[in-house]
Formats: C-alpha cells, structure tokens, sequence
C-alpha cells in the first residue's frame, strides 16, 4: 500500500467527525486532527477504532496519543503493518 | 411578581401518530397505536404487543447530523429529539447562534431508562474483554441526561439543562418543574417533557410482574382497555411529548401562538405509607396532589371541564375514579374524563408528556377524544359516576380548565391544571 492511498483512506475515515470541512481540501501529512479539521477530542477514539478496522490492526493507547496529524496516523499505520 | 406561563410550541412521537396535525386526527379518530412485536414473541413474552412510535430513516436523518446518526442506538433519544426541536421549531424559536447559547431558555426532559439497547450493545463488549471497542458514543446515550444533553446541544439552550426522573409521573413532573423555574423569572422559556426507550429490554420487567395483558397478542387494537370491566392490565408503550412553556410577557414580545396557560400544579408523594407501596398509589396522597393542584391554581373543582387520567387500564382505574370524586367532592356534575392509554398503552416515562400534549390539543382546538376499547364500562366505575362522563366518541365542544394527572411507582404524583388561553 503506497503512502498516497493510505493517505487517501485516512482522510475517508476522518470526513464523518470533521467540523471544518475546509480543513480537508488540503489534506496532507501536516493536517492537524484538532487544529485544521476541528474533530471533537472525544471524537479521535472512535477514528482510532476506525482506523483498525480498515487497516486490520490494532492502536494501543500509548500509540494514539502520538496520533495527532494525518501524517503521524500514516506512520504509526506503516508501523503497525509491518509488524 | 410571579410571573404567568403559557404553552407556546407542541412536539409528539406517539405511537399513533408522530407530528402534531397527525396526532390530533388519531386523537379525535380513537386511533390506536399499538401493534404486534415478532420480537417479543420470539422471547417468549406473554404480552407480545406494544406501542412504538412509526419514524422512517429518512425522517430521523432530518433531526440528527450524519456524525450523531453513527452508532446511534438509542430509541428514547430518538423520540426525545424528535419531539423537542419539533416543539421548539413550532414555537417559532431559532437554534441559538454557533459562538453563543440563548441564556433565557432551559430544558427538563426527564426519562426513565435511557439507551437500553445501547447499553446492551456495551454489555456485550465489555463481557468478550472489548472494553475498547465501545467508542464514544457509549455514555452519551446511556446517561440518564442524554436526552436533555442532546436537544442542549441541538438547540443551544444556555439556561438549567437537566433530565428528571419519576417512573410513570416523569413528563407531568417534568412540565411543573419548568413551570415553577419560569414562575420564579429564572428562566423565560423551558422546554419541557420526556421520552422512553422502546422493546423487550424496557418492557420485560413489567412482563415478568405479569401486570400485562397476554391474551390479545391477535388483537392488539383492542388491548388497553383502560377503565372498561375487560380491562386486564397495561400494555407497554414508548415516545416522547415536549411542549414549549414560555413567559407570558415574553410569548406576547414574540407574538407567539398561544395554546394554553399552566395555571399551576402539584407535586407529591405518599411516601409508601398506608396502601401506598413502591408499586401501588397511597391514595391520601393522590388526593391531596389533586386538591394541592386545584388550591395552587386558585380555582374550583367545579370550574374543571375535563380530566386527562392515568388510568393505566387495571383494575385499579375503579381506584383513580374513587380519588377524583372524593378530591372533586363532585359526583352528578363530575367532569368529562378520559384516558389516551386505550391509543398509546402505557408510554411509562414518557406517558405524563404525551398526555399533556393530548390535553393541550383538547383546549386549544376544543374538543374531548374518546376513551376506545370501553365498551363497557367497569362496574365500580359507574357507581361512582355517570357513563355520559366517560365519552366514547369525540365531542367537539370548547372546553376552558381541564386536569392532567400521572402517577409512578415509588408513590409519586403530578396532577398539572391548563386553562384554555383567551
């Protein structure tokens, strides 16, 4: 799976919980969860579980605390596929 | 100065008829609501028919957003929501603005069990270790205060936010909670009412009591039967009713549709004393909530037009009739009664909120609905009072004060006096 596609099904899980839907225009590595989509903290778990569905993998606790831009969720994704 | 309180906005799911004009026409119509569960049979109920408000997907895509809708598991939210921002909408009220609540209007919206279904799905996770799996949604639609956390949210209401809870008398206790807030000029609009939960998870305790009728599941139209000699225990129901209540001065400023003033109320309990139990009605208590009521809204029992019963379909109705007539102290010229649980069943927390709707309905286009499936009426009944008390067909007739009363396990009341507005 190439960095663009993980990207690209990082940016469908997250579309539902965005407030800020100008945020993902210019969805890249640097989009901030919080700061540029304005997704409700309470929110990011439920990206989390998302996450593992589509990827088949599961995020620990200290792991999603690292997750707070797009391109750390890609790195943390590559990561855990690997393992 | 106390301040005078008026309805100004009307939201209903029932389960015979979920929008106000649709509502109304069952009322007069004697339309019931109740309908056979396959579930319920398949669980090995004894009573296997209820009454459960009819809402399409599409109709609840239009109250939640596409992110609430995800994992929303919760009927009693549902019907709450609903009926709330349709009460709000109807009041002529706009959702506050995105930086700022409306400070001037709360909410009380009261409920007996929320989520249920829900609460199962967490169950059931939490037991296979899956704790994690929850997400969250999970409490949001468990708690208690879900409901009034919801419509808060939908409609920025910046005033008292809160859920209130008293089994069957809840949406009756939760309009006078509101009622007093807006009297004492802390609030100039609250929207009030209840909501509850529908299916087994809700309805099965009462299964288990064996206090429903299990011998209609092939007729279920037929089934509530309250005050009639067949009557045979209550069926279980669900929805929500919300009312707008609105500070006269305030309605007037707004140029609001006025439906009906509160006069005032009364609250109480017979602390499970004398024949009152958790489950039974004290009935020194029940009276004196009726007299409590008429004495705070400074009028005559002679001066009521109507009653809008509890009159749950048992043979405890005989019981209810025997506590008006003595707090009335009124018999030849007792009023027109009438149940709304011989079309709904029994929406348990969210009854008390149907029922008043019903009744401000009754005032404001003045008419009285019909108690069906009473064909005859119970004995003891009529030696207490006259059948030309007990309509069965509906009677266009303008009515001016007509009483509300619930009661609840726990041995609670609410009796709630409207007055058509003029």
């Amino acid at each position: 799976m190439t960095d663009k596609t993980i990207l690209e099904k990082i940016k469908n899980i997250v579309t539902p919980y965005v407030q800020r839907k100008e945020g993902l225009e210019d969805f890249s590595d640097s989009t901030d969860f919080i700061s540029d989509l304005k997704i409700n903290s309470a929110n990011l778990v439920d990206v989390i579980l998302d996450v593992e569905d589509e990827f088949n993998i599961e995020i620990d606790n200290t792991s999603m605390e690292g997750m707070l831009t797009a391109g750390d969720a890609k790195r943390i994704i590559l990561t855990k596929m690997e393992n | 100065m106390e301040k005078r309180v008026v309805i100004t906005g009307l939201g209903i799911c029932s389960p015979n008829g979920t929008s106000i004009p649709e509502f109304e026409t069952a009322l007069r119509m004697g339309k019931s609501g109740i309908t056979f569960h396959p579930q319920l049979k398949e669980l090995n109920f004894s009573c296997q028919i209820g009454g459960k408000p009819s809402i399409s997907e599409e109709k609840i895509a239009d109250y939640f957003t596409p992110l609430q809708l995800r994992g929303l598991n919760s009927s009693g939210i549902v019907y709450g929501v609903i009926s709330g921002t349709d009460a709000f909408k109807d009041a002529g009220l706009e959702l506050a603005e995105e930086d700022s609540p409306d400070w001037d209007t709360g909410i009380i919206f009261g409920t007996g069990i929320l989520g249920v279904d829900k609460f199962r799905e967490a169950i059931h996770l939490i037991d296979a270790g899956k704790t994690r799996r929850l997400g969250s949604t999970s409490v949001i639609q468990t708690m208690a205060s879900g409901i009034s956390a919801y419509l808060g949210g939908i409609l920025g209401c910046g005033n008292q936010v809160t859920t209130n809870s008293s089994a069957c008398t809840t949406g009756t206790e939760a309009l006078l909670m509101g009622y007093e807030r807006i009297k004492a000029g802390k609030a100039k609009r609250m929207l009030v009412g209840s909501c509850g939960d529908d299916g087994p998870y809700v309805w099965g305790g009462f299964d288990a009591m064996r206090i429903l009728p299990g011998n209609y599941n092939d007729k279920p139209e037929e089934a509530s039967k309250p005050m009639s000699t067949l009557a045979s225990g209550f069926v279980p129901g669900s929805g929500a009713g919300a009312l707008v209540l609105e500070d006269l001065e305030s309605a007037l400023e707004r140029g609001a549709k006025i439906y009906a003033e509160v006069l005032g109320g009364e609250v109480n309990s017979g602390g499970q004393r004398g024949e009152g139990s958790m489950t039974a009605a004290n009935n020194e208590a029940v009276q004196r909530c009726i007299t409590g009521a008429i004495f705070n809204s400074k009028i005559k029992a002679s001066e009521i037009d109507s009653i809008n019963g509890h009159l749950t379909a048992t043979s405890k109705d005989s019981v209810e009739i025997k506590n008006w007539v003595e707090a009335l102290n009124l018999k030849d010229d007792f009023p027109y009664i009438n149940s709304l649980k011989g079309m709904t069943g029994h929406c348990l927390s969210a009854s008390g909120s149907i029922e008043c709707v019903a009744s401000v309905l009754q005032l404001d286009k003045g008419f009285i609905f019909p108690n069906i499936n009473c064909e005859k009426i119970h004995p003891e009944i009529l030696a207490l009072i006259s059948e030309e008390s007990i309509p069965r067909e509906t009677i266009e007739k303008s009515i001016n004060i007509l009483a509300k009363a619930s009661f609840g396990f726990g041995d609670v009341n609410a009796v709630v006096i409207f007055k058509k507005y003029v």
